[in-house]
C-alpha cells in the first residue's frame, strides 16, 4: 500500500503572465487523505485541475496512478479514467436523472451493459444516501442531495483517487453537513483522496496531511493536529486566524 | 378579357403550393445536415476547419439570398451541370440555410455551461461522447425556438425562386393574378396558403419546447 498515487516535481503553470504555480513537489501514496487549503487565488483549484488534466501544466513532472501526466490526450484519457472528481458546481447533467447521471460513464467509457450499469450506480447511490432519489432529475434535488449524486456519479467508476473541488463551497449551510458526512464515510473506507476544501474541521477529522498553499506555492505541509496548533509559517498561522475565527 | 377568378385558379396555386413545399423541404433536410456539421465544425479544434467554416457562413450570410439563388440557377447550367431548375434552387437554400442553422446550432452548443463538459471529461468520457450524450442534448433545447423560427422564415423565402422563374406558389399566384386582374383575392389566398403549412410549424416548436423543458425545469 505505498503505491503513489500522486507524483508531482517541479510543476509550473502560467496563466499567459501569471504564474499561477510555482515549483509544486507533492506525493501522495495510496490511501492517504490530503486537504489543500489557503487563501482565494493561492493555486489550490488550479492545482488540483491538473491532477485530471483539465488544466494543462507547462513545467516540471507529474504522475498519477503511475501514469506519466505529458499533456498529450493520450496520457490524459487514461489517468481520467482512473480518477473522479467532484466539483463546486456539482457539474451534473441536467437532462438526465440521477441514476442516469452515474450510468453514462460506466457505460460509455468501461463498456458495461445498461442493466450492469444500472446496478452499479444503484449501489453508489445508496451509499451517498439518495436511493430514494434515483429517478429525480437534477433540478428536483436539494443542493445536498445533488452533491452527493455527483460523488456517487464519480465513484461510481471506481476511481483510485477522488479529487474533491470545494465540494461544500456552492452549498447552503444547512447542507454542508450531509455532504460532510458522506465524504467522511468514503474517507473511512480507505479510498485516496484530494480535497480542496475551506472546511476546517473536516479537515481536522479526516486529513492524514494539510497542504498549505499561498501565490501558487506550496508553503507548508502538516498533519492537521500539527498545522493547526503550531502552524510553522506566519502566512499558514494568519490564514488560520482568518478561517477558524 | 380577364377570366374570372374561379376553383381551378385556386387549385393551380396548390400545385405551386407543393413546390413551394418541396423546395422548403429538400432546404431543410440539406440546410440540417450541412448545418449540423457546420455547427460542429465551428467549435472543433482545428484551427483551419475552424476559420473554413467561418468564412464560409461570412459569405453566405453576407450576400442576398436572391443573389445567391441567382447565381445558383445560372452557374448550374455555365458549370454544365444538367439539372432541372427547380433542384439547382433547392441545393442553393439548403447551402443558405446551412450557413444560418450552423451559426444558431453553434450558439446553442456553446452556450451550454462549461462545467457540462468539465463534468463529462472528468468522467472520461470522449470528445465525441460528450458531444452526443451531454452536449447536444442540452444545446437542442436551447436552439429549437430559434431553429423552428429560421424554418418558417426558409419557408416563406422560397416565394424569392419565383423570380428564377420556379413555378412555385409565389409564381403561380402572379400568373392567376395576372390573368384574373384580382391581385387582392389571388395574394390573400396564397398568404392562406403560407399560414397553413407555417403555423403548425409554431405550434410544434412551444410544443417541443414545454416537452423538452420538463426534464431541466
Amino acid at each position: 500500500m505505498t503505491e503513489m498515487m500522486i507524483e508531482a516535481a517541479g510543476l509550473n503553470k502560467y496563466f499567459s503572465d501569471f504564474h499561477v504555480l510555482r515549483n509544486i513537489d507533492l506525493q501522495v501514496k495510496s490511501g492517504e487523505r490530503v486537504v489543500l487549503c489557503g487563501p482565494s487565488g493561492s493555486g489550490k483549484s488550479t492545482l488540483i485541475r491538473c491532477l485530471n488534466g483539465l488544466e494543462l501544466h507547462q513545467g516540471g513532472k507529474l504522475a498519477v496512478c503511475g501514469i506519466a501526466l505529458t499533456n498529450t490526450r493520450r496520457s490524459i484519457d487514461l489517468v481520467r479514467r482512473r480518477t473522479g472528481m467532484v466539483f463546486q458546481n456539482f457539474n451534473l447533467f441536467p437532462h438526465m436523472t440521477a441514476v442516469e447521471n452515474c450510468m453514462i460513464a460506466p457505460m460509455r467509457v468501461r463498456g458495461l451493459t445498461r442493466e450492469e450499469a444500472r446496478a452499479v450506480a444503484e449501489t453508489y447511490l445508496r451509499r451517498v444516501h439518495v436511493e430514494d432519489q434515483i429517478n429525480k432529475y437534477p433540478a428536483q434535488l436539494s443542493g445536498g442531495q445533488q452533491q452527493r449524486v455527483a460523488i456517487a456519479r464519480a465513484l461510481a467508476m471506481s476511481p483510485d483517487v477522488m479529487l474533491f473541488d470545494e465540494p461544500t463551497s456552492a452549498l447552503d449551510p444547512e447542507m454542508v453537513g450531509e455532504v460532510l458526512d458522506t465524504m467522511t464515510e468514503i474517507a473511512s473506507e480507505g479510498t485516496t483522496m484530494i480535497c480542496v476544501t475551506h472546511e476546517m474541521g473536516f479537515a481536522r477529522k479526516i486529513a492524514d496531511r494539510v497542504v498549505f498553499m499561498d501565490a501558487g506555492a506550496i508553503v507548508e505541509t502538516a498533519p492537521p493536529e500539527e498545522f493547526f496548533t503550531q502552524s510553522r509559517t506566519p502566512r499558514a498561522r494568519e490564514f488560520l486566524s482568518w478561517v477558524m475565527h | 378579357m380577364f377570366q374570372p377568378y374561379t376553383w381551378n385558379h385556386v387549385f393551380f396555386m396548390l400545385g405551386g403550393l407543393g413546390t413551394t413545399i418541396w423546395l422548403a423541404a429538400i432546404a431543410l433536410v440539406g440546410g440540417s445536415i450541412a448545418g449540423s456539421i457546420l455547427a460542429l465544425v465551428r467549435v472543433a479544434h482545428n484551427p483551419l476547419l475552424r476559420n473554413a467554416a467561418r468564412l464560409y457562413i461570412f459569405v453566405v450570410q453576407g450576400t442576398p439570398l436572391l443573389v445567391t439563388l441567382f447565381i445558383a440557377y445560372f452557374g448550374a447550367r455555365w458549370i454544365g451541370i444538367d439539372v432541372a431548375p427547380v433542384v439547382a434552387i433547392a441545393v442553393a437554400f439548403s447551402f443558405y440555410a446551412a450557413a444560418f442553422l450552423g451559426e444558431i446550432w453553434r450558439g446553442a452548443i456553446e452556450s451550454v455551461p462549461h462545467g457540462q463538459r468539465e463534468g463529462s471529461h472528468a468522467l472520461g468520457l470522449s470528445y465525441a461522447d460528450a458531444m452526443r450524450f451531454i452536449i447536444v442534448p442540452q444545446a437542442i433545447r436551447i436552439a429549437t425556438p430559434p431553429t423552428v423560427g429560421f424554418f418558417v422564415q426558409l419557408i416563406k423565402n422560397t416565394s424569392l425562386a419565383s423570380v428564377v422563374g420556379i413555378v412555385e406558389l409565389t409564381r403561380t399566384s402572379q400568373i392567376v393574378s395576372n390573368a384574373t386582374f384580382k391581385p387582392l383575392d389571388v395574394y390573400l389566398t396564397a398568404a392562406t396558403f403560407y399560414f397553413v403549412v407555417c403555423f403548425p410549424l409554431t405550434l410544434l416548436s412551444r410544443y417541443l419546447e414545454r416537452r423538452l423543458g420538463t426534464q431541466t425545469k
